[in-house]
């Protein structure tokens, strides 16, 4: 299963609050994906508080359609 | 049935300062992600209880709720969530998670640091 690039990009767009997100596609094969989102909404948060954050925009598909995804996570001043 | 689930995983978790729920074994691990956790923690020279979750797909589903984390691998650190494969690799890289063992007092082999 894989997923296409702007689906992702919209769902982390609408999951998280104005969240700037750069997503790689590693391998060019729409299942192992790289994405740095910035976000104010990550401030106060550690990082497994930001990752679940992630995750959670992504509604469930991180396990259904999607093999693998880098995570990088920060907010805008850093 | 979960409760029970539940109760083992806090038992591994508690019984062990380092708990590495992976897929594979640390001498053999069968994933990426969990292979660069494993030489991580080699790396430290730290000794850790290795948990196969494809050995036992009860403890691979349960313990992505348990968690509230969607994917293997998962580190834990005296019975605290440290993280999966990312979070782990970027606490290494900026010394993070050597400051973890020190303040949770587990020796690690300081020479090899990041």
């Amino acid at each position: 299963m894989a997923i296409d690039i702007e689906t992702l990009k919209t769902l982390l767009e609408t999951g998280i609050p104005d969240a700037e997100v750069h997503i790689e596609d590693l391998r060019g094969d729409g299942d192992h994906y790289s994405a740095h989102i910035i976000s104010p909404a990550f401030e106060g948060k550690n990082r497994v508080q930001q990752h679940q954050m992630v995750y959670e925009a992504l509604q469930g598909k991180m396990v259904a359609e999607l093999h693998a995804l880098a995570i990088q996570t920060s907010t805008p001043k850093s | 049935m979960q409760n029970v689930l539940f109760d083992r995983i806090q038992k591994d978790i508690s019984e062990n300062d380092i708990v590495l729920f992976m897929k594979g074994s640390a001498a053999f691990p069968q994933c990426g992600f969990s292979s660069l956790i494993v030489q991580v923690l080699s790396q430290l020279g730290v000794t850790f209880r290795d948990i196969n979750v494809l050995e036992d797909n009860d403890v691979r589903e349960g313990i992505k709720e348990f968690s509230n984390w969607p994917t293997i691998p998962q580190l834990y650190v005296k019975g605290e969530f440290v993280g999966g494969c990312d979070i782990v690799r970027e606490m290494y890289t900026e010394g993070e998670l050597q400051q973890l063992l020190d303040d949770k007092g587990i020796a690690y082999n300081k020479s090899d640091a990041a």
